[in-house]
């Protein structure tokens, strides 16, 4: 705020406001980028920041840890033992009545899946699919879903969150049923769900309306509550409406809080999510991945675990990007 | 424009555990149209409650206030408020701030745009109008909120401590803006402020406020802003007049002080 101090620097004093990036910002990805040398920097957090050096890697040493696991070892070796390992399938297919007629497919040695079983098994998931769902058809039913699920949270959410910040008839009408439905997992309520809407599409989605909302609900009353008297002075003063302070003032001086509100939800919801098509759907990630257990098909678990965090880290990405994009004054107030 | 006038205002907050606070103990003034004053007294002496009051966010406990003998009884664009900081719209560009008033009431576009462009000017600011507020130094915003505030051609401007978070040199320019744009607009201003030297400068009348409660103990009228842009400032609070007012408040308010700590009631 006030950058103006000290002798000798001008009221208007533009420095500050030039563009640090210079052309080869870029570049400072695999440079050390600090141009300031501190002379201790332990404990202090604003010079540490994630060395994409570090970062790749890391990334490396999963991958290469993976490969040398199912070159070698071929986890769980003891699997490989007929005696046992046929004991185990004939047990588990006897548990389950979709592992009759593909007796043959149990046959092969269970053992993780090697990096190029994964690679194929996630193209050929693409081409045709699991159980005749193809890969994309899971994820879109999955995204579907959240994106359900994550809108009506919001919708719902945002307005009963801003009724809470301003009325305090409905911050003592809601504040109970917050605080009592805020804790549950959501998961713990899918037996409930699906007893009572049955399994399915729709269950899932208000399973996942049901994650998101107190959290939207949650953010919103803060974003509310955290906005600047003077703000809202100010823009009565300038003859501003009731509506108009709720909309032109109130609303974006809360997008802070309702993106990092959205950002949590998305997280809770994409975890929820897969947990519940484990059990409630037929189409879905999760599901894929259920229903490839009991053919020991380690491999589609895996395609489907990978396909599922590489989702989840995209959906935070896209949303950090349009964070910087829709509140670049974050932080700076 | 309008006179405003105060009478018998008192104001008394009611907290929840304990004595209530009387903030405002029968404060009466007229302010003829046109005038600059300030108000100076020790903090926690009412003066953020009387400007409240006027600007209408507050309703007095007791008297009444009327702004060219309309009472006031709430917020109203004839009343324009500057805060310390912190009350800009970092979502909008510099511009935008400056037009909230005139969009809020549906003025014509062109007509906006073209007002918007001669307030940058007048604030000092041209050229900056599509830069994000939070891009700006402490004075710069103060500019725009100003800026921002004559865009609804109010009688009256309420400045609370405008220029509290400044350091000392943008605070002397700034001083000299708010005394320019009195003279240019003929604008009543309130401002209230801590330090002497600003309040002697900047006012042509003077409140010098007592605490416990809250209440007008001078009224001075001062000659000092009248000649304040032809005049050098520092030439001008170097003078021995500036300097024998100076010590004349200060000593008041130290003796408030003293009277405070006497009493054990404040550190
Ligand atoms: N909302 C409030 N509730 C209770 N007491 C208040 C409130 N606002 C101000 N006061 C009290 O009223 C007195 C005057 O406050 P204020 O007008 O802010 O003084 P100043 O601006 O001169 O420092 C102080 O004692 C303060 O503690
Ligand atoms: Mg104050």
């Amino acid at each position: 705020m006030n950058a103006d101090m000290g002798l000798g620097v001008r009221d208007g004093d533009t420095s500050k406001m030039t563009d640090k990036s210079g052309p080869f910002a870029s570049w400072g990805m695999f440079s050390r980028g600090q141009d300031t040398r501190l002379t201790v920097a332990f404990g202090d957090s604003s010079a540490v920041r994630s060395l994409p050096v570090y970062s790749l890697i890391s990334l490396v040493a999963m991958i290469v840890f993976w490969f040398v696991a199912t070159y070698t070892w071929g986890f769980p070796d003891q699997f490989k033992e007929p005696g046992l390992s046929d004991k185990l399938r004939i047990a588990a297919c006897n548990s389950n009545d979709v592992c009759k007629g593909s007796f043959s497919q149990l046959l092969g040695p269970l053992t993780f899946p090697s990096i190029r079983d994964t690679w194929n098994t996630f193209f050929l998931l693409i081409d045709e699919g699991f159980q005749d769902i193809t890969l994309w058809a899971h994820t879109k039913a999955s995204l579907w879903r959240v994106i359900r699920g994550m809108f009506f949270g919001t919708l719902f959410g945002v307005p009963i969150g801003f009724a809470m910040g301003l009325s305090s008839k409905a911050r003592g009408f809601f504040d109970t049923i917050v605080e009592s439905f805020r804790p549950v997992p959501p998961l713990a309520l899918l037996p409930l769900f699906i007893l009572i809407f049955g399994i399915g599409d729709t269950t899932a989605v208000r399973l996942l309306i049901f994650a998101s909302i107190w959290i939207m609900i949650i953010a919103s009353r803060s974003g509310v509550q955290e906005a600047n008297l003077s703000k809202v002075r100010a823009a009565y003063s300038l003859g501003a409406s009731k509506p108009q302070v709720l909309f032109r003032v109130l609303l974006p001086n809360a997008l802070p809080q309702l993106f990092t509100g959205f950002r949590l939800a998305l997280g809770v919801s994409w975890g929820t999510l897969v947990a519940a098509e484990l059990v409630g759907t037929r189409d879905g990630l999760g599901s894929m991945i259920f229903a490839a257990r009991p053919f020991f098909r380690l491999d589609v678990v895996v395609v489907g675990i990978i396909v599922i965090a590489l989702l989840g880290v995209m959906m935070d990405i896209i949303l950090r990007f349009l964070e910087s994009k829709l509140i670049p004054w974050r932080g700076k107030g | 424009m309008k006179d405003l006038s105060v009478k018998n205002v008192e104001m008394v907050y009611q907290v929840p555990k304990g004595e209530p606070v009387h903030a405002l103990h029968d404060v009466s003034f007229d302010l003829t149209a046109g005038r600059l004053l300030t108000l100076l007294g020790p903090s926690g002496c009412g003066k953020t409650t009387l400007l409240n009051i006027l600007a209408g966010f507050l309703a007095p406990t007791a008297g009444e206030v009327t702004l060219g003998g309309d009472i006031i009884t709430g917020p109203g664009q004839e009343r324009g408020m500057v805060f310390q900081q912190g009350a800009l719209f970092e979502w909008l560009s510099v511009e935008k701030n400056i037009a909230f008033g005139p969009k809020m009431n549906r003025h014509s576009k062109t007509e906006t745009k073209d007002k918007v462009e001669e307030l940058l000017d007048v604030v000092g600011l041209a050229g900056f109008g599509d830069r994000q507020v939070y891009e700006l130094s402490g004075g710069m915003q103060q500019r725009v909120a100003l800026a921002r505030c004559l865009a609804n051609d109010p009688d009256v401007i309420l400045m609370d401590e405008p220029l509290g978070a400044l350091d000392a040199l943008t605070r002397e320019k700034m001083q000299g803006l708010i005394l320019k744009l009195w003279k240019e607009t003929g604008k009543s201003i309130i401002l209230v402020t801590h330090s002497v030297e600003e309040a002697l400068y900047l006012g042509d009348r003077l409140f010098v406020m007592a605490p416990r409660p809250g209440r007008i103990e001078c009224d001075y009228e001062l000659p000092f802003a009248e000649n304040g842009l032809e005049v050098e400032p520092r030439e001008l609070k170097a003078a021995p007049e500036f300097g024998e007012k100076r010590e004349e408040i200060l000593s008041i308010i130290w003796e408030m002080e003293e009277e405070i700590m006497g009493r054990g009631e404040a550190i």
